[in-house]
């Protein structure tokens, strides 16, 4: 099929694709003498294997082979000393249950899980603790700083404001969960050239680090991911899982397939650390913030510490000249986690967002009000001005969308039959990164443009993006422009994350259509032909077939002298049903002001997307542990609650639209991460304002409600 | 592989001549809870007999009552003209569960033998008196948010996690079962049993029979219904608590009532004492709350599930409200 029929210049450029089931995911591809591998796991939480018994699983129907830590191949990195603890295969040691300990390779999957389940291992149980609130509680269990304490002015100068509050929030551990499962397709052969099909944010990072674990030289190894089935962050790094199953491949010296399990989509692949936070604010009775305070606990494994940005929107959200923040990470035994969509800023926002509403209600103020009249002109933290921020028009949009004139300030004031009504207000903000990417581009002769890099799109709409900004700088038609992707051997891209594909890829497009722009100009010059002149007759009367540019393209001085923030305004109207404690999220109004938007529909589709991971993490996400055995208890579709058609309302979204002069070329500024920051909050805000109850754990279950 | 025999047959007879031949055969119909519990080592079956084929997928009036086949889709039944105008709760009961897709395969004999969906059930590296005997029961003192309230007892907390058994309960259904010699009838609110002191039993239905059909009588409780499921999200959920309620309604008294829980024990939950109450009685709000209050006699939270000991009385009224408000 024709890949690129678009109704609109605005549609997905791979929307056709992935509809029909044309895109192919990395578990799709068939190699010829493709075998398939099963991840054998640890039943026990701390400790050490003692024995593994292969003998029956190898006797199996169909087995090639079992690799564990009695026979893995040679992983040059995991033979030397130090590195990470987590060596796969090169230790003995349990950190968690759930945790790979062998791979058995069979020449179908089913005959592999089965073989799987005859693998028994013997182990000597230490004593652990999956329990982060115990862990934090206990002075003799270890707490790491997560990031170096900040301070402004005063330390706690909350605590003597004419009106100060000090609250505790709780956020559960929450597991990405994309619809695609986890896996890759590792095919190692002679002369150590390897060839894998990923599901990964970054082909590079993947390639980079099976070199790196291998000593192999990157060039020997091939990366493969042109579609993902979503990420949110769990296909950040190159996972234990997928280094076996590359070790499998070598070991057998044939091509392995792996792909999880749903259940081990909860242990494999890590999850958003539970977060304990404490905020402190301090208010004059005029409702100017005097103090904040934010204080962060975060979970983290016991062999690998991970930290995010928890508490840095409280540095300089708003306007306040005294401000401290301390975060400490706390290992427990469970799989380390992974940054997950919003990452800490969403797990710091649904804290702050709710402790500044909290103060807005002590202060008898709107929250609107309280925001605006705190909102800071300039970044007090980089001591920097902002390269644009329209949030004060965002919040004006907003309010008049959602019909924010018909709140009470008075909780529980709008009461309809056993439902309550209410509104509420939060705001995202995220870092608006650029950093650096080459890509090539190739004018042909024909008509058309194939761009080229080593970027990945897990969703977003990378590749439409790619193509409308090349489309708009060369008036070329959208459906003669290809952008390649997901390709380790492409020009090098970073990995997809923090919401900066758009400006950092795009802006080396830009360079790279200004570039070839000019060339063609010059070609046009020297041919005496006019300066208007179109490209294809440029290189047919120059005999050109094609030409050819490759850019690498990065921020420069601007970043110094500017602070780059991305912001959206959530508003939420919700029903709370009195008596059985059921909220319902009614109504969503977003405004993004997260500069130009390049590409409108797949921009909207963000905040879509955000609105229903929001609703999720405020309603009804929580990946529960049972502390007594250190395992998962709800790891499945049916009990983890990801929101379903029907929990998701109207929801009308926004931008601002204007471009930031200094960011990129576009003037564009990321929008993935923004989409979620502080939606919770909005909603918990919400149902303050609906019932008078303030809840400070998520999820708000009807459970909470009734408390 | 862990084999196992595929068998397919056309009649019941068949069904069950197969099925008492060999003990570790089971009944093949929808499967979206046999497949799971096979796929996650709960249970092994070295035969399954699909009784797809058998003809049982019947939905109509016979005198004064309602046959349902036991093959009937759970779709079927409530998308039925007869089981919209006559039976409304129980419409409403089968569109409260489970998704539509698993709705459209799924069967009322299936929908009656599935299992409970407490988690420590289907870890087999965990404790549970259900799936093996003797070991312990993980949800006693571990996760029992989703828990039993009623009629618990120190081997198993775990429910019944069906929403059209708790609307069949409410209704009087009958259930008929066959075994090789003939047909008995039992009534469906004694189909499931208590856990006591042997959890792995979810149901009377012996190992040598099969579920054939439905009777449900005809009654007058097709006006005022409600059935109130309170779920963690909108739709795909089990039931924290439900409620089936219908009553019969003369100047504003209670005539006839029904009504029954789900969510809240090993069986759908039949509330005697509440009905009886409620019966000749005023439609008031202030008599709904004292019926809903005997509904709790005897109720026992473990923890994570407490706030069902208020959940419930108020599910409870507030069915009744919406069932009396209905037009």
């Amino acid at each position: 099929m024709e890949k690129r029929i678009l109704k609109d210049d605005n549609d997905r450029v791979d929307g056709i694709l992935k509809v029909t089931g044309q895109a192919k995911y990395f578990a799709e591809y068939e190699l010829p003498g493709l075998t398939y591998g099963v991840l054998v796991t640890s039943t026990i939480t701390k400790g050490k294997i003692t024995a593994l018994d292969t003998k029956a699983a190898e006797k199996a129907p169909g087995v090639i082979a079992v690799v564990s830590h009695l026979n893995k191949p040679s992983a040059a990195a995991y033979e030397q000393e130090g590195g990470p603890q987590m060596k796969i295969f090169y230790t003995d040691k349990i950190f968690y249950n759930g945790q790979p300990i062998a791979i058995v390779v069979a020449n179908t999957f089913e005959r592999a899980t089965y073989a799987a389940s005859l693998v028994k291992a013997t182990y000597v149980k230490e004593d652990f603790n999956t329990d982060f609130e115990k862990a934090l509680k206990d002075p003799k269990a270890k707490k790491l700083q997560g990031q170096a304490d900040y301070k402004r002015g005063i330390e706690n100068a909350y605590k003597t404001a004419e009106v100060k509050l000090e609250e505790r929030y709780f956020l559960p551990i929450e597991t990405h969960n994309p619809m695609e499962l986890h896996g890759i397709i590792a095919d190692w052969r002679p002369n150590n050239q390897l060839t894998v099909y990923a599901k990964t944010q970054g082909v590079k990072a993947t390639q980079g680090t099976i070199a790196n674990v291998f000593k192999i030289p990157m060039e020997n190894i091939q990366v493969n991911s042109e579609f993902v089935g979503g990420g949110f962050g769990m296909a950040l790094r190159t996972w234990p899982l997928e280094i076996a199953t590359v070790m499998a491949s070598k070991h057998i010296g044939k091509p392995v397939k792996v792909v999880i399990t749903r259940m081990q989509m909860f242990t494999m692949v890590g999850n958003r650390p539970a977060a304990i936070q404490t905020i402190g604010l301090g208010a004059n009775k005029d409702g100017k913030l005097t103090g904040i305070t934010h204080r962060a606990y975060g979970e983290t494994s016991t062999y690998e510490n991970f930290t995010e940005g928890v508490v840095n929107m409280a540095k300089f959200m708003y306007q306040c000249d005294n401000v401290n923040t301390a975060y400490a990470i706390v290992p427990v035994d469970l799989g380390v986690p992974i940054w997950m969509r919003g990452p800490g800023e969403a797990t710091g926002a649904f804290a702050l967002e709710s402790a500044i509403d909290e103060m807005a209600h002590a202060l008898d103020m709107d929250p609107l009000d309280f925001r605006i009249k705190n909102d800071p002109e300039t970044d007090q933290q980089k001591n920097k001005p902002f390269s644009s921020k329209n949030i004060k028009e965002a919040y004006k949009i907003g309010a008049e969308k959602i019909g924010w004139s018909n709140r009470k300030n008075k909780p529980g004031s709008l009461i309809e039959g056993s439902w309550q009504t209410g509104y509420g207000v939060s705001v995202g903000v995220f870092n608006a990164n650029r950093g650096k990417a080459s890509v090539k581009g190739i004018l042909k002769a024909d008509g058309s443009l194939l761009l080229q890099s080593a970027t990945s799109d897990i969703g977003p709409g990378t590749g439409t993006g790619m193509t409308l900004i090349a489309n708009k700088l060369m008036k070329i038609p959208v459906n003669k422009i290809t952008f390649e992707l997901g390709d380790s051997s492409l020009p090098p891209a970073p990995s997809q994350g923090g919401s900066a594909t758009l400006s950092t890829v795009g802006s080396a497009v830009n360079d790279v259509c200004v570039a070839l722009k000019s060339a063609i100009a010059e070609l046009a010059a020297n041919s005496n032909m006019d300066a208007t002149a179109n490209f294809v007759d440029v290189l047919k009367k120059n005999n050109l077939p094609s030409i050819e540019v490759t850019k690498e393209s990065q921020g420069g001085k601007e970043r110094d002298n500017y602070s780059m923030y991305s912001f959206s305004i959530h508003f939420v109207q919700v029903k709370v049903h009195a008596l059985t404690g059921v909220v319902k999220v009614s109504k969503i109004v977003y405004v993004g002001d997260s500069g130009t938007i390049v590409s409108p529909k797949t921009a909207r589709s963000q905040m879509l997307g955000g609105a229903v991971g929001g609703i999720g993490m405020a309603l009804t996400e929580e990946s529960i542990v049972d502390h007594r055995y250190g395992r998962y208890i709800n790891n499945n579709f049916a009990d983890y609650h990801v929101p379903v058609n029907a929990d998701v309302p109207e929801i009308d979204v926004n931008f601002i639209n204007k471009p930031d002069p200094y960011i990129n070329p576009m003037g564009a500024k990321g929008m993935g991460e923004i989409a979620l920051i502080g939606f919770s909050a909005a909603v918990a805000n919400a149902v303050f304002n609906a019932t008078g109850k303030r809840i400070r754990t998520l999820p708000i279950t009807p459970d909470k409600i009734l408390a | 592989m862990i084999n196992f025999q595929y068998l397919r047959t056309t009649t019941a007879k068949s069904a069950i001549a197969l099925l008492v031949k060999d003990k570790n055969a089971k009944f093949l119909a929808g499967g979206t809870n046999l497949i799971d519990l096979m796929k996650r080592g709960v249970t092994a079956p070295e035969k399954l007999i699909d009784i797809n084929h058998v003809p049982l997928k019947q939905i109509e009036q016979i005198g004064n009552k309602i046959h349902i086949g036991a093959l009937a889709s759970n779709s079927a039944v409530a998308e039925h003209a007869l089981i919209k105008e006559k039976l409304p709760l129980l419409s409403w009961a089968l569109q409260a569960g489970a998704s539509a897709q698993l709705r459209n395969v799924a069967t009322v004999g299936g929908n009656m033998m599935q299992r409970t969906r407490c988690g420590y059930f289907y870890d087999t590296e965990m404790p549970c008196n259900k799936r093996q005997p003797g070991t312990g029961c993980g949800a006693m003192g571990g996760f029992n948010r989703m828990h039993a309230i009623f009629g618990t007892s120190e081997k198993c907390i775990a429910v019944h996690p069906s929403d059209m058994c708790v609307a069949l309960t409410a209704l009087d259904a009958e259930v008929v079962l066959a075994n090789a010699k003939g047909e008995r009838k039992m009534l469906f609110k004694d189909f499931h049993r208590l856990a006591g002191d042997t959890p792995q039993l979810d149901n009377n239905l012996k190992a040598n029979e099969m579920i054939i059909r439905l009777e449900i009588p005809v009654n007058n409780l097709a006006k005022n219904y409600h059935y109130l499921k309170v779920r963690d999200r909108a739709s795909y959920a089990f039931a924290l608590v439900s409620v089936a309620a219908a009553f019969e309604l003369n100047n504003n008294k209670i005539t006839d009532i029904r009504l029954a829980m789900g969510g809240v024990a090993h069986k759908p939950w039949r509330l005697t004492a509440s009905e009886n109450f409620l019966k000749g009685k005023e439609a008031t709000l202030s008599n709904f709350e004292q019926a809903a209050q005997l509904a709790m006699k005897d109720a026992k939270g473990f923890g994570g599930n407490d706030f069902k000991l208020k959940l419930a009385p108020n599910t409870i009224i507030e069915a009744l409200n919406l069932a009396k408000s209905k037009v």
